[in-house]
């Protein structure tokens, strides 16, 4: 019989002979097949943070290497090459391979539950983003585990990284390695965005949706347009280096200029989307720990997607001092002051959510609540940055290098921290040890701003940046003991939150589905939850749906026991964009082999493109195109096409 | 406080209905992003233009006329595909393998002009930085191209075994939209590299 | 100068940097009041209310007082005062710090290169124009314009006492100016990372009163003087045939333009870009072991012999 292209949704009661039907559903393959078919977005999602972990660790492990060298004048620990690979590598380690994937991890587990859904809008996509990711993590390292990372910085300026002054593969497993990893970007921002506007439960209106979708949907949306300015850029200096184009040598019509324009229009928003999804993790997480509602959650919705839209135009500050002519100057430097504004006002949110709720002591929020202090450090120092004639003494001196690490560490690595405290129970049904929490939290504290706070005034007497060594009369010589000092101590807060993981995973006070007390939909299901999520969609009706009985700004309370049952497939509920009116009935598919199939492919496509063998990159080719094909054939379980011609009626089984 | 009513919801369609589907937003996205992609080779051209010694186009005024008939065979495919997809709106299998068929021979036409044409000009890719984005700006349309062309094919074939009706066919529907992207993308470049120069651009 | 902190830019010695000084120190002192106002705020936040027991968090009750939103708008306002005041001294400060100079009583060519600085003073006649490196001399009170061009990769041109920085990027002249108020040695480096040795990459910038620096420079326009013992000629000898394949020497057959200008090389304080101080010992370790001293220099080890060594020392001290 074929099945019914419409139907009424059947609506009832969540009970345990449902739950077994959707197990039954939902549930993936055992073993190693489920594991390397599975398109389920939780496990994707843990995946993504354990590998990102992994990544800030060797990326840790980099930088305290080079701080021992630089822990005094003219020391010998490294060689100028070594030390030089080893600062490039850490930053494209720690921004590309640590800070957006950990953030995707997040949002990917974290946003159908959040929404009151069953997955992601493309589950298969989602497996093939993180498996290129994994793909292209694997080929940068390759590289420098064979004496080729990067070294020319992580923004690798050219003429350097041309092939006159760089002839080895260095360049060219970076530049390949960033346009592979591009893609994985892409396809997650796709997701992103999609499922943000159509998966979202009934009733889940834009103004009732988790801040968390607006930090990562905002940054989403601009790695959408902005990727391929960093992709193109990496490419043209492949081809340069290996085929003789003129982009960037000026004796053949080409500008060394044009890299850092593509560059910087892709980075600087980059650095916004690294930050502003951390950012609404905070958003959601210090609220609870207040016991009250976010304040000003429209302001701050808007400030977010205000701050990523200026955040557009302010790419030449990272330019001034390279000869750009004054009126130009003056826009990007007004641009870049006017960006504080919007940036500001999450800072007063979070402080009038603290001064007018009542703080509950947690390590969890202890991250969430000294990242505002360790924002505003790293802000205020952005700001003095934004005036052209201030920033042609600062730029490129160690002042800078303390900004990037306030608004990094401050703005992403520790709501990250945080926000393991906060969902590690969600994810894994346990608490994480609260004593060892605090420990870990004030070293981590201390040592990140004994490192780093002394750097400004490093900054402010001169030292330049990305040198591997310097004399002993500069007067940087206790400062940089000092940050040396400190970043140990720093790796030490780290090492004690791994232990502390670890030992939770195994020892952890069971957890519950709501220790905290939250009010978003991913504490009413059980931790950890089952493969399905929702056993019924519910159709919420304010933005705490778990706290609705204590406050007043929703007229009706949500439907969380009885919801749209949709259990006739593996099936979740599509709805509108702005509304989340139910409008259609998702069919979500199968684990497949197809996305790692496909990433092999391009991985041997990759790997002949570095080596210059055009045979693999013809299999890769060919590899990757039978992977599509077999993704992309129109599936009659997905309603991709029509069903087979009608045959007799016999008994089938009920998913197909 | 009363639970919110849920007992009116009507009869909803089952997976992508016509137009409406998750299909068409993530094809959307992909045209974003590779919008994004050609809006940046145009920059890198008018960047390198408009900073460039005098002389900087290699042909001051560039040879239309494997262009222009190009252009116009591009834009007669487009036209191919929409038959194509209204072939398959309207229950007409042969109008819709005709559609994707002639949409297909007409890309593969485009291909092969182009290759003529890259032959045809006086100058290779390492000549300068005018020629280098040329070639590569157009290399990156024709890899684009290529991929329609294998998009419009596994079309024609999945039309051909009768995969698609009115209400299931969203795949028809994100395909022919990425070929006429293709086709747009085109009317940028040809405007770019064919009529700025005529224009004084890049003299 | 600053003895202790010669790259610092918190104090100026000239009126280009000396402009920037003041809005530097403003928006400086604004930001360290900012973060102490919000540590406050946070500290005096989290502990005056805090749940002091360790409860359960369910016991904690859940409320939503009102007056959260002038929060944000009294934060905003308060905020755009500084901000607003940085934007308009920044544009005025922008444009009194552009220059370059209308007239400018000395222009100098700074060329750099893989680690070391070409500069080349330019003159109405040609016998004017002559080159140095890694060391420049300037008078005092003089507006300097500095054409700044691309070498090899991009090098920044950064002398923190007297001005902001200013990249050097191949296919285009950037410009730059200097004025000094104080004579002074001022300490400058390259402040945009050019590979392996850009660690070592600095020199220095000495001010001089107008009668010394003429000095100064009708010295460098002397040719080295000739060698006049038989030592001096081998030394000379030798400097030619090696040497002089990447350097010059001005009135010897030492015509090398790949590396630093060497004939007035005992005039400067220091060796190999601002790296080691100038003296015998340090010369000759330059000379047979650059490599160990700056590994990756573009000079390689010399391995001159024991005959040939002192010689050629003997006779490079002779160019002073």
């Amino acid at each position: 019989m074929r099945a019914p292209d419409f139907r009424v949704p059947a609506v009832g009661p969540d009970n345990p002979e449902h739950q077994a039907r959707l197990l039954e559903l939902w549930e993936g393959e055992p073993g190693l097949k489920g594991f390397l078919s599975t398109v389920d977005h939780k496990k994707i999602g843990i995946r993504y943070i354990v590998t990102a972990f992994i990544l800030l660790v060797l990326g840790g492990i980099e930088s305290l290497v080079m701080r021992w060298q630089l822990a005094s004048p003219n020391a010998h620990v490294l060689t100028p090459d070594q030390y030089n690979v080893l600062f490039s590598t850490h930053g494209m380690t720690m921004i590309f391979l640590y800070a957006s994937p950990i953030l995707s991890g997040f949002s990917n587990y974290l946003w159908p539950l959040m929404f009151g859904s069953r997955d992601m809008a493309f589950p298969r996509l989602n497996a093939l983003s993180y498996w290129i990711y994994l793909a292209s993590a694997i080929f940068l390292y390759v590289g420098f585990l064979t004496g080729n990372g990067p070294n020319d910085g992580w923004f690798n300026y050219v003429p350097y990284a041309t092939r006159d002054y760089n002839p080895g593969l260095n360049q060219d497993f970076y530049s390949l390695g960033m346009v592979f990893l591009g893609t994985s970007t892409t396809m997650g921002a796709a997701n992103f965005i999609v499922t943000a506007f159509r998966t979202r439960c009934p009733g889940m209106s834009i103004n009732r949706v988790p801040m968390l979708l607006w930090g990562t949907l905002t940054a989403n949306v601009a790695n959408l347009l902005v990727v391929p300015a960093v992709s193109l850029a990496f490419f043209l200096l492949w081809l340069e280096r290996q085929f003789g184009t003129h982009f960037f040598d000026h004796s053949n019509g080409g500008q060394p200029l044009l890299w850092q324009h593509l560059f910087w229009m892709f980075g600087h928003p980059w650095v916004y989307a690294i930050v502003l999804p951390a950012m609404s993790m905070v958003s959601e997480g210090l609220p609870v720990f207040c016991r009250r509602p976010l304040v000003g959650y429209s302001v701050v919705a808007l400030s977010t997607v205000a701050t990523m839209i200026l955040g557009f135009g302010v790419w030449v500050h990272h330019m001034f001092a390279t000869g750009l002519p004054g009126l130009g100057l003056s826009f990007f430097s007004g641009a870049s002051i006017a960006i504080v504004f919007p940036s500001a006002v999450a800072i007063f949110a979070w402080l009038a959510t603290i001064w007018l709720g009542r703080p509950v002591i947690t390590t969890a929020f202890l991250y969430f609540a000294s990242m505002i202090l360790m924002f505003v450090i790293g802000g205020v120092s952005g700001f003095m940055t934004a005036s052209v004639p201030v920033d042609w003494q600062l730029t490129d001196t160690y002042f800078v290098v303390a900004h990037i690490h306030y608004v990094l560490i401050g703005i992403n690595v520790f709501p990250v921290l945080g926000a393991v405290y906060y969902w590690f129970p969600k994810m894994t049904g346990r608490l994480m040890d609260e004593r060892l929490g605090r420990w870990n939290f004030w070293i981590t504290f201390i040592g990140f701003n004994l490192a780093f706070l002394p750097m400004h005034l490093t900054g402010l007497f001169g030292m330049p940046r990305r040198v591997y060594t310097y004399g002993p009369d500069m007067g940087w010589n206790t400062l940089n003991m000092i940050t040396t000092i400190g970043s140990f101590v720093l790796a030490l807060g780290v090492l004690l939150f791994i232990v502390n993981v670890v030992k939770s995973l195994r020892t952890g006070a069971a957890a519950g589905a709501n220790p905290w007390d939250a009010a978003t939909l991913e504490w009413s299901i059980p931790s950890p939850p089952p493969p399905y999520n929702f056993g019924v969609i519910p159709i919420v009706a304010s933005r705490h749906p778990l706290w609705e009985g204590r406050l007043t700004e929703a007229t009706a309370t949500s439907s969380l026991d009885r919801g749209f049952l949709l259990d006739e497939g593996k099936e979740t509920m599509g709805t509108s964009a702005l509304d989340a009116e139910p409008n259609m009935i998702l069919e979500m598919p199968e684990d497949t082999l197809a996305p790692l199939l496909l990433t092999v492919g391009v991985s041997i496509l990759f790997v002949g493109l570095l080596l210059k063998l055009w045979t693999a990159v013809a299999a890769g080719a060919v590899v990757a195109a039978v992977a599509i094909v077999m993704w992309l054939w129109p599936r009659a379980q997905l309603r991709e096409r029509e069903p087979e011609p009608a045959q007799p009626p016999q008994r089938e089984p009920r998913h197909a | 406080m009363r639970e919110v009513a849920i007992a009116d919801v009507p009869k909803l369609p089952v997976g992508p209905v016509g137009r409406q589907g998750l299909g068409s937003w993530g094809m959307g996205t992909l045209i974003a992003t590779e919008a994004a992609l050609f809006a940046y080779l145009l920059f890198a051209y008018y960047y390198l233009g408009a900073t460039a010694q005098p002389h900087w186009l290699l042909e001051p005024h560039p040879a239309l006329k494997l262009a222009v008939p190009n252009t116009i065979i591009l834009l007669i495919s487009s036209g191919a595909a929409w038959l194509g997809e209204r072939g398959v709106l309207q229950r007409r299998r042969g109008e819709a393998l005709a559609g994707f068929g002639a949409a297909t021979v007409l890309g593969i036409v485009f291909v092969v002009i182009q290759y003529f044409e890259w032959h045809a000009k006086p100058f290779k890719m390492g000549a300068s930085s005018y020629a280098s984005l040329y070639f590569v700006t157009t290399g990156f349309h024709i890899a684009h191209v290529l991929i329609g062309i294998l998009v419009l094919m596994a079309l024609f074939v999945w039309t051909a075994l009768d995969y698609f009706s009115p209400r299931r066919r969203l795949t028809v529907t994100a395909g022919a939209f990425y070929w006429h992207f293709v086709d747009v993308v085109w009317l940028f470049l040809f405007t770019t590299y064919y009529v700025t120069p005529y224009l004084g651009f890049g003299q | 100068m600053s003895s202790t902190t010669p790259l610092s830019y918190l104090s100026a010695a000239g009126d280009r940097a000396g402009t920037i000084l003041p809005l530097t120190w403003f928006t400086l002192i604004v930001s360290i009041v900012v973060c102490v106002v919000i540590a406050v705020l946070l500290y005096v936040g989290v502990s005056r209310r805090r749940v002091r027991q360790t409860a359960q968090i369910q016991q904690v009750p859940v409320t939503q007082a009102p007056g959260g939103l002038r929060w944000i708008s009294v934060g905003l306002a308060i905020s755009a005062v500084p901000l607003v005041i940085t934007l308009v001294w920044t544009l005025s400060a922008l444009a009194a710090t552009s220059g370059p100079p209308a007239h400018p009583g000395l222009t100098i060519d700074v060329t750099p290169h893989q680690w070391w600085w070409d500069i080349q003073y330019e003159g109405e006649r040609p016998s004017d124009i002559f080159n140095t490196a890694n060391e420049i001399h300037i008078p005092v009170g003089v507006p300097v314009l500095v054409r700044l061009h691309g070498g090899d990769v991009i090098h920044s041109f950064w002398v923190p006492q007297l001005s902001g920085k200013t990249d050097a990027i191949p296919g285009q002249i950037n410009l730059s100016w200097l004025e000094a108020s104080t004579p002074g040695r001022y300490r400058g480096q390259c402040q945009e990372y050019c590979g392996a040795e850009h660690a070592n990459m600095g020199f220095e910038v000495v001010a001089q009163t107008p009668d010394d620096f003429r000095r100064w420079r009708a010295d460098q326009l002397s040719p080295a003087p000739p060698a006049n013992t038989a030592a001096l000629q081998h030394g000379q000898e030798v400097v030619e045939f090696r040497c002089g394949l990447c350097h010059q020497v001005r009135g010897t057959g030492a015509g090398g333009r790949a590396a630093p200008d060497l004939t007035h090389i005992m005039s400067r304080r220091m060796l190999a870009a601002a790296t080691l101080p100038n003296n015998p010992g340090t010369l000759v370790a330059w000379i047979q072991t650059s490599q160990e001293l700056k590994p990756g220099t573009l000079m390689p080890d010399q391995f001159l012999t024991a005959t040939e060594l002192p010689d050629v020392q003997a006779y490079l001290e002779t160019l002073k």
